[in-house]
């Protein structure tokens, strides 16, 4: 029986996000139309581009590992109740804390010491950046939104000040790191797939993707099974009934704050010890945003995450082909579209609702029926 | 001597003018936020409104056309606004990013489709712009000691929106302390259920609130792409927006002290530019990365309460939901 206003489950998370997506891509789609060029052309090729063939693939699932990252980090926010609006900057300081493992470590120590202390560095980094705000939010009073965001660009003068001044490569112009030794690279998926004998093309699709697919199953763990996600989401839902629970919502402000942090953190992960091999400006290019869309648009849930995640990896791959494809169309295009996900997925998310709830709602039981 | 009052002259000229948009977005987002809504959104609108107001100015070759174009689509983006955060409650910051995102995609999307320029805007000539007013005897004055260079180089030789920017501090002023709507706006952001109570629309209020900070960040727009230069390009905001919501922040959701953050920050980027590469007597040579962050970092000092306690409206952030 649902109550008055409330749609069925299967509504809700279901049909409801599937209309807000369509409505996303109609509205998309007008623009296209607008600028004179074919929609259903244009999605073709996308979808080509993505998934057509295997370079394609490798570069949609490279960019997934990015979102998947920074989706998750804004979930587990989002179920503390926080809006972790830093993920761009926590992901840009996390790749410093990979990369200066890396420079610290490479040639010394073996691949297998040089992994794990690589995650945490940028774990920790990642965190790190979090944590500040997260406490300024839990004992000062100060709105995580704005110091999130004061934070993005506090990270991004601090890398150009390191890369212009102390990590760049002497004798060189470009404000970069010398290049990881080649041991501590992440392996290639198309080595790794060459190493048990399948042939696949080259593309930046690392190891780093299955790193993901893992802080999804452990995310998800750690939020529905553990104490930790129990309070996380506790004080997320109601945090003065958290207080009479027993929890110290400021500590869990923090906690998520940090795990969110750290979880951006990772991309560098896949952009710096996976792709880049070396540290430079601005290889978060955005993710940190699309961590956003993608949480978004996949509900908070690991398995909606991985899903949302793979529809922008998409949409990203995709969008690189519309600028060989098309004359008036770009890349450009899949901002468009992320930033109709987000207000149609996020900000309108109800908009339907009261309508659903109209078609399916089933009427209450009439009093001779129960007789 | 007369040569580094000269600069410093100037350094205050060129902040002033690097200031004008962030005061224009930081009056904006002081009507929104008073009003119980977060505007995260400043930057978009100030993004859009910057094209919009260069495209048109390009094909119609009217500067004033252009303002016109900036401001109704930038109050449409602020309608927008409005119906997902004030109609249909949705989460404000959430829709802010929206907008933001939708703005950085669709200016260049529309500017490479219509003008062919890898998302500029054709260079607008000078009868296409809002061009410097030189005052009146600027140029005699000028040997009168002190005052005269003020005038010539401080005071004159703006363009109109510099000037209006300026105004547009003590109306805010005005309108929020003075007259019946602002007491309203500032009520409906403390406690909307009390308005309400009075029998004063929350809805029509807010979407008033959210309304005047289109039209602000439509002038802001206007004067990034047709005033302080001569064509849209990409992403010209950079940041200018989140740069005037800190401002406004700091500056305590009043629109005095919010103007002299903006001048601050606009002073800091002014000095940043001349300090690259200086080294200062006693201090060596300052980061200019620093100088650049320093306006995020002193708005985080203040969030945390260092210095004095910035206290935001009450009900901000808020969807109001009437009782039934």
């Amino acid at each position: 029986m649902t109550a008055p206003g409330e749609v069925p489950r299967w509504v809700d998370i279901g049909l409801i996000p599937l209309i807000n997506i369509t409505a996303a891509f109609l509205v998309s789609g007008l623009v296209i139309l607008a600028i004179g060029e074919n929609p259903i052309e244009a999605l073709t090729v996308m979808l080509r581009g993505a998934f057509g063939y295997q370079e394609g693939l490798g570069y949609t699932l490279y960019y997934t590992t990015n979102f998947i990252f920074t989706g998750l980090a804004v979930a587990v926010a989002f179920h503390a109740g926080l809006f972790n609006i830093g993920g761009e900057g926590q992901a840009y300081i996390g790749g410093l804390g990979v990369g200066l493992v890396c420079l610290a470590f490479d040639g010394a120590l073996p691949f297998a010491l040089v992994l794990p202390i690589a995650v945490l560095g940028g774990a920790a980094f990642g965190g790190a950046w979090a944590v500040v705000p997260a406490y300024l939010q839990a004992y000062r009073g100060s709105h995580i939104v704005i110091t999130t965001i004061m934070f993005n660009f506090i990270a991004s003068a601090l890398m150009v000040y390191l890369l212009v001044n102390v990590l760049i490569q002497p004798g060189q112009m470009s404000p970069e790191s010398r290049e990881f030794v080649e041991d501590v690279w992440l392996p290639f998926m198309h080595e790794m797939l060459g190493w048990v004998g399948i042939e696949v093309t080259r593309s930046p699709l690392n190891a780093s993707f299955l790193f993901a697919l893992i802080c999804c199953g452990l995310v998800w763990a750690f939020i529905w099974r553990t104490g930790w996600g129990y309070a996380i989401r506790a004080t997320g839902h109601n945090e003065s009934a958290a207080v009479y629970a027993g929890i110290d919502p400021k500590r869990i402000i923090v906690l998520s704050m940090c795990l969110s942090g750290g979880l951006a953190g990772l991309v560098g992960l896949n952009e710096i010890m996976g792709v880049q091999h070396r540290l430079l400006l601005n290889f978060t290019a955005g993710y940190g945003f699309t961590g956003i869309a993608v949480a978004l648009m996949g509900r908070n849930h690991p398995v909606g995450i991985v899903l949302a995640s793979l529809l922008f990896g998409a949409l990203y791959q995709g969008g690189a082909e519309l600028d060989f494809e098309f004359a008036t169309i770009t890349r450009d295009l899949v901002l468009v579209i992320q930033g109709l996900v987000i207000l149609f997925s996020g900000a309108l998310a109800y908009m339907f609702n009261p309508i659903m709830a109209r078609w399916f709602q089933r009427p209450a039981p009439s009093p001779e029926a129960t007789e | 001597m007369a040569d580094s009052w000269l600069l410093l002259l100037l350094t205050l000229d060129a902040t002033l003018r690097v200031a004008t948009p962030l005061i224009f977005a930081a009056m904006a987002g002081l009507f929104s936020e008073r009003s119980g809504v977060i505007d995260i959104g400043l930057e978009g609108k100030m993004l859009a409104a910057a094209f919009a107001a260069a495209a048109v100015a390009a094909v119609t070759g009217s500067a004033g056309l252009g303002l016109l174009a900036a401001i109704a689509v930038s109050m449409a983006l602020a309608l927008l606004h409005g119906f997902a955060c004030i109609t249909h409650r949705g989460n404000q910051v959430v829709s802010g990013v929206a907008i933001n995102v939708l703005a950085s995609g669709l200016t260049v999307v529309l500017g490479i489709a219509w003008f062919k320029q890898g998302g500029q805007t054709p260079a607008l000539p000078d009868s296409a712009r809002f061009t410097p007013i030189t005052w009146p005897l600027a140029d005699t004055l000028d040997a009168v000691p002190v005052l005269g260079p003020i005038y010539k180089e401080l005071i004159s030789g703006h363009n109109i929106l510099v000037y209006a920017a300026l105004a547009a501090v003590p109306l805010t002023w005005f309108i929020v302390y003075r007259t019946r709507f602002g007491l309203r706006l500032r009520a409906v952001g403390e406690s909307p259920a009390a308005v309400d109570t009075a029998g004063i629309s929350v809805t029509g209020l807010r979407f008033g609130a959210v309304l005047a900070c289109g039209l602000l960040c439509g002038l802001a727009g206007a004067y990034l792409s047709t005033g302080h230069s001569a064509a849209f390009i990409r992403d010209m905001t950079a940041g200018k927006g989140y740069m005037a919501l800190a401002a406004m922040i700091f500056g305590k959701w009043r629109p005095w002290p919010a103007l002299a953050a903006c001048l601050l920050f606009g002073f800091l980027e002014a000095v940043a530019i001349r300090l690259q590469g200086v080294a200062l007597p006693g201090l060596g040579e300052i980061p200019v990365q620093l100088i650049q962050a320093l306006p995020y970092i002193l708005t985080v000092v203040l969030l945390a309460g260092f210095i004095g306690r910035a206290v935001a409206p009450k009900a901000i952030g808020l969807p109001y939901v009437k009782e039934r």
